[in-house]
């Protein structure tokens, strides 16, 4: 290896099963470009028709919450009014 | 005021209640650096494990019997490939660069699974490392599935379901060659001699000289001893050597309705541990030449890299110049 050779981009890769489904996270791979990684995340996560379309996004560009601060982000338990069952209906009125 | 080491103890104490609750730990969540230490070597040393097993098995694709029996073997050497890629990025998720990965395997720092260290001189080789190695590992990465670690236990998740064709295609090999001629069938059982014990010493020291055992088991990273994955896989071998004719090449190996816990099992020959320590410490049968195949591999693919960076620049610029 020469001594300047540095890391290649790290890029997350996000699969979608089949049309209806979202696509969802399914590992990282490493390519210099983004042709590359496309071709890469096929290799590696696509060899038995795991998918129909894949997204690639450069690990650096994902901007994500601290979990230590999740009760902040996440402050629902103190608003239990947002579930359905908070709400007394009579059980003959039947599904609701 | 809080001190820092008040903090941390909090922190370690809040770590601990996850793992007990078998709540997974994820990357960006506090974890002790013990623990850390100890993922980024077993995930590391498992990755190594898949990239260099891809050689004693790449030995034969040129030279596969059989069309189908080619691509069957290309199959399982490309999941080989991509089960050591999903490993080094759980690995990356803790902070360990895949350069930093690549270099240590390449030095010679970083160990990997002593079981690549051993030659694949005929086709049957190919069989009995799909039965017999991939079936070890198979007993080694179900309960990985479970691990503590989020990444890890999702890379295993993937792995175990991929790996499973690869245990059976090599029972395939195997029970293909016991039903042919004369010395097809010899060649299969040459080949079980030969990886026997080293497949049954791949699930490492036994329990009592085991150093990292213990942490591991506490922090849900490992979920049985050594000794317990071993029985377990010499419980499932025995039957289908069996079921082919082969014949374990043990003679100590008999029904013992002591072991698992009354339940019986085999109770098998001593393990030869000189030889396994041998292995380990660099003087197996193989352990030069695979270390120079991934040093030239590695060397012969710096033009790729290179060139690959170099067009990257060149686009990213032209994509700048036009906007």
């Amino acid at each position: 290896m020469t001594k300047e050779e540095k890391e290649t981009c790290l890029w997350e890769v996000f699969i979608q099963p089949k049309n209806g489904l979202s696509h969802r996270h399914c590992g990282s791979v490493h390519a210099s470009d983004r042709e590359l990684a496309i071709l890469s995340a096929r290799n590696v996560y696509a060899r038995r028709g795991e998918g129909q379309s894949i997204w690639v996004v450069k690990s650096t560009d994902i901007v994500s919450s601290d979990p230590d601060k999740k009760d902040e982000v996440f402050s629902s338990d103190d608003k239990i009014y947002r579930h359905p069952t908070f709400y007394d209906v009579p059980d003959d009125v039947g599904h609701m | 005021m809080t001190t820092e080491l008040q903090k941390t103890g909090s922190l370690i104490k809040e770590f601990e209640a996850k793992i007990d609750q078998d709540e997974k730990i994820e990357p960006k969540d506090f974890m002790p650096e013990a623990y850390r230490k100890t993922l980024i070597r077993q995930i590391g040393q498992h990755a190594h494990s898949e990239v260099v097993g891809m050689l004693p098995e790449g030995n034969w694709i040129t030279r596969a019997p059989t069309l189908k029996r080619k691509l069957s073997l290309l199959a399982k050497v490309q999941d080989e490939a991509g089960h050591g890629l999903y490993l080094y990025c759980a690995a990356e998720t803790l902070g360990k660069s895949r350069m930093d990965m690549t270099q240590e395997l390449l030095s010679g720092k970083a160990k990997y699974s002593s079981i690549f260290n051993y030659p694949t001189p005929t086709w049957a080789d190919i069989g009995a490392i799909g039965w017999l190695v991939d079936g070890a590992a198979i007993m080694n990465q179900i309960p990985l599935c479970r691990c503590s670690y989020g990444p890890y236990a999702r890379a295993m998740i993937r792995i175990c379901k991929e790996e499973s064709f690869h245990q059976r295609q090599g029972y395939e090999i195997m029970l293909t060659l016991a039903k042919g001629t004369e010395a097809q069938k010899d060649m299969a059982q040459r080949a079980l001699n030969r990886w026997w014990w080293p497949s049954v010493m791949m699930f490492g020291p036994s329990d009592a000289d085991s150093t990292n055992t213990e942490d591991s088991v506490r922090w849900k990273i490992k979920r049985y001893t050594n000794d317990e994955l071993r029985q377990k896989f010499v419980d499932a071998i025995v039957p289908q050597a069996k079921k082919i004719g082969l014949t374990i090449p043990d003679r100590d190996l008999k029904w013992d309705k002591k072991r698992n816990k009354g339940t019986g099992g085999y109770a098998y020959g001593k393990i030869d541990w000189d030889e396994f320590w041998r292995v380990i410490k660099g003087d197996g049968p193989m352990n030069n030449e695979r270390l120079a195949a991934k040093q030239r591999a590695w060397n012969e693919g710096t033009w790729v890299r290179d060139a690959a960076r170099e067009h990257a620049l060149k686009k990213q610029a032209a994509l700048q110049a036009a906007e």
